[in-house]
């Protein structure tokens, strides 16, 4: 299904490259070496561009487009400062994979290596954080590398890939051939489990006795909620869903036991603490999940499913490797598991574990002086807004409150920033999946200190019809560094008060904008404010919600140390019965 | 406890494909002993042999590590009785008219080379495994090293077998599910 034409430009040859890729969306800024691809681009009937105020802004809308529709999301910038600015979302994207590609303008290929104008060697600085980068000084070679580029960005375990095109090959005369078979003969990622290591997962799954399904981003990019939906109704098994698989399993479902981790529920630290069988579906064993990793689970065998075989055993040794799909994996487990009998008998781990998530259910105590409660907001949001919206989070206090409070039942509808924790990620992150998925609200649930960070996309949302609603959660201080002061640096506020309710007025900043600004200050006038900002759907909406500044994300395993030392409160370690499991 | 490794890795001959695999080692905190690059007889193959200095279970990891990269087409572990290992050794002697004859001696008795001569030192090339040029250098060393460079090991498994068979495969567009498999995930899968 090669197209031939005629002679082209370089630049011509790119767009309707990007075009037989299937992009629809690309958010980016023009400069000099960029400056031939957007003449044709004016010209694309296919392609909306949307220029962006900063090309960090661009990256991020790009990850919250791909993490919102599954779809490869495309952002350009040009050389040397443009191209440098995408290497916070390309590391991102490459922590958390997203699927993504990148393309930047290069000074022309001569110009290469003299420490042009606006040069950087931007192949050379993204190699460490990119699935894979291409330099392209050949215009002959626009559309195969355009080609590889998604197909590497959208299969296996997806990541950012990066086009650094030269200017000269834009400029230069060519033909367009879309290529009919891609040239990677080192990129083959597994995807079908093997046989044996289903048949050995399943035997452990039907010996265990305290088994937990350990659900990890993978699920969601897999888009396999459905089999794992399935598995766990066969089996019963508890779930615990890690801070990249909120909504690949629904909150409001018994089995779910929340998530695990630093800040996760007791039910789910518990719940692999002392499983003997964890059976990890696209999950990582990151350190955020499993605190110190020699006292880690210290009784279980572990199920290791991922499409990346590097991931396997790398921090926890695997009885189980299988190297596959998480949905082919969960659907072939289902399947030999109804052959075999799924006949596990987990009852009394499953009655201990709905003791523990009784006992210890999420939590936050209303300040004392009437103020208002962070938790409080972002529960209301999840009640008024729904599960079908989408949330996108900065990072911090006001992330790990929103990944408990709101409230998932569907997949791809909470988009965060895990590995990387890149504040500022939240508002571009918003716009870029309201752009993919116009037709769903999207609230950005956001710290004072991360929106200061990126804001000004909020005037790419109001100039080009992206009405998000942006919660800012005002507790006027890098509330989790503030946190972490109070809790191990003796209350001493080194650099964490942003002084945010005086500076700057979000309210006359979101006008400034072209946006409504909205404020909160009680509980009484939350619900309100939260139905008049979704009442309004023709302009991008900012809440500021000041909320009481001390309030602390809990439960919490501090840093470095066991799981067995959660703290449900401060002060306050949780009490199990271990013979009641 | 560690021990070295010596790795084959098949990469396709593109520009940085050095740059990626060094960076790969050095961010992943693996140190490399010695690394050599070189043509394949497939010109669009260049084959690397890596030395590396780890453990068992961070050697996997590295495998694994380097197995992701898109340009890596293959890796094969060499293990020493299985494999001829060479290094090329050129060093500048001291040699007068009074030494010269035992310098001579010396390069004879290991089967190394003269490759070039003046009044004050003589130019040696020697070929072998690390072990033997490090037996030749501790003759040669009474006499006076007034250079030396060497290459990094190449190595080549012993029989008939190939490692760079059925090591190129395209790709389809759009790409099917692909089950074929990297060493690396093979043994994991």
């Amino acid at each position: 299904m090669s197209e031939q034409s005629g002679q082209v430009t370089g630049a011509q040859s790119l767009v309707t490259s990007l075009e037989a890729a299937g992009v629809t969306d690309i958010f980016g800024i023009p400069g000099g070496a960029i400056l031939p691809a957007y003449d044709p681009l004016m010209d694309s009937t296919r392609i909306r561009h949307i220029l962006v105020r900063h090309e960090q802004g661009a990256g991020h809308a790009a990850q919250g487009y791909a993490a919102a529709t599954g779809r490869v999301g495309v952002c350009m910038a040009t050389s040397g400062p443009g191209a440098t600015n995408l290497v916070t979302p390309l590391a991102d994207a490459h922590m958390d994979s997203v699927p993504l590609v990148a393309v930047t303008g290069q000074v022309g290929a001569a110009m290469i290596g003299t420490d042009a104008f606006q040069e950087a060697d931007i192949r050379g600085i993204t190699m460490p954080i990119t699935k894979h980068n291409f330099l392209v000084t050949d215009p002959a070679d626009i559309p195969s590398t355009i080609a590889e580029a998604f197909h590497i960005a959208s299969t296996g375990r997806p990541g950012p890939v990066l086009v650094d095109v030269a200017k000269s090959a834009l400029q230069a005369q060519t033909t367009f051939a879309w290529p009919d078979e891609l040239h990677l003969p080192g990129y083959r990622p597994v995807t079908t489990p093997h046989a044996k290591q289903i048949k050995e997962a399943v035997r452990l799954i039907r010996e265990a006795k305290r088994p937990v399904l350990y659900v990890g981003g993978g699920v969601i990019r897999a888009r396999a909620s459905r089999e794992l939906a399935q598995l766990a109704a066969l089996t019963g098994i508890p779930v615990v869903t890690t801070l990249m698989a909120r909504g690949a399993f629904p909150d409001s479902h018994p089995q779910h036991l929340g998530m695990p981790g630093m800040h996760g529920t007791v039910a789910a630290v518990a719940g692999l603490q002392k499983s003997d069988l964890i059976i990890s579906l696209g999950a990582r064993f990151d350190d955020r999940v499993t605190g110190n990793l020699d006292s880690f689970a210290p009784n279980a065998l572990v199920i290791h499913a991922d499409i990346d075989p590097a991931e396997i055993g790398k921090n926890r040794h695997a009885d189980v490797p299988i190297v596959g799909d998480c949905k082919e994996v969960i659907a072939q487990l289902v399947a030999v598991l109804q052959a075999e009998g799924a006949d596990g008998d987990y009852e009394s781990w499953v009655a201990f574990l709905s003791g523990v998530k009784q006992t210890y259910p999420l939590g936050y105590d209303a300040p004392a002086d009437g103020s208002l409660a962070p938790q409080y907001v972002i529960e209301r949001l999840g009640a008024i807004a729904g599960p079908e919206a989408i949330y996108a989070s900065g990072v911090g206090q006001h992330q790990m409150w929103a990944a408990h409070f709101v409230g998932y039942e569907n997949p791809n509808t909470w988009i965060n920033s895990g590995g990387l924790g890149t504040m500022g990620f939240s508002v571009p992150a918003a716009m870029g999946a309201k752009v993919g998925m116009p037709d769903t609200t999207v609230w950005a649930i956001d710290g004072d200190g991360c929106f200061q960070m990126t804001n000004q996309e909020l005037a790419t949302c109001a100039i080009n019809d992206i009405p998000i609603k942006v919660a800012i959660i005002n507790n006027e201080s890098l509330g989790m560094v503030r946190q972490w002061q109070t809790l191990f640096y003796n209350e001493r506020y080194s650099n964490t008060d942003l002084h945010s309710k005086r500076i700057p007025d979000f309210v006359k900043l979101a006008d400034a904008y072209g946006c409504v600004g909205l404020a909160c200050e009680s509980p009484d006038e939350v619900d309100a404010t939260i139905e008049k900002a979704m009442s309004i759907d023709d302009q991008p909406v900012v809440v500021d919600f000041r909320v009481h500044r001390d309030a602390m994300v809990w439960p919490m395993v501090a840093a470095g140390t066991s799981n067995d030392e959660i703290k449900y409160a401060r002060d306050l370690a949780p009490q199990f019965d271990e013979d009641d499991i | 406890m560690s021990s070295k490794h010596t790795l084959s890795v098949l990469v396709e001959n593109k520009p940085g494909v050095l740059a990626r695999i060094a960076g790969l080692f050095s961010r992943r905190g693996f140190n490399i002993d010695s690394l050599a690059v070189g043509p394949t007889e497939h010109p669009e193959v260049s084959r690397m042999t890596i030395v590396v200095n780890v453990e068992d279970s961070p050697l996997e990891q590295v495998t694994k590590q380097l197995n992701k990269l898109v340009e890596v087409i293959k890796i094969v572990e060499l293990d020493g009785p299985g494999s001829v290992n060479r290094e090329l050794l050129l060093v500048k002697v001291r040699a007068d008219a009074a030494t010269r004859g035992a310098v001579l001696d010396a390069v004879q008795l290991f089967r190394a080379k003269v490759v070039d001569v003046s009044p004050e030192a003589v130019t040696v090339q020697a070929v072998g495994n690390a072990d033997k040029l490090a037996d030749l250098l501790r003759v040669l060393e009474p006499f006076g090293i007034r250079e030396l460079v060497q290459s990094g090991m190449v190595a080549i498994g012993r029989g008939s077998r190939s490692i760079s068979e059925r090591a190129q495969r395209p790709v389809a567009v759009p790409a099917p599910v692909s089950a074929l498999k990297s060493p690396a995930s093979a043994t994991a899968g």
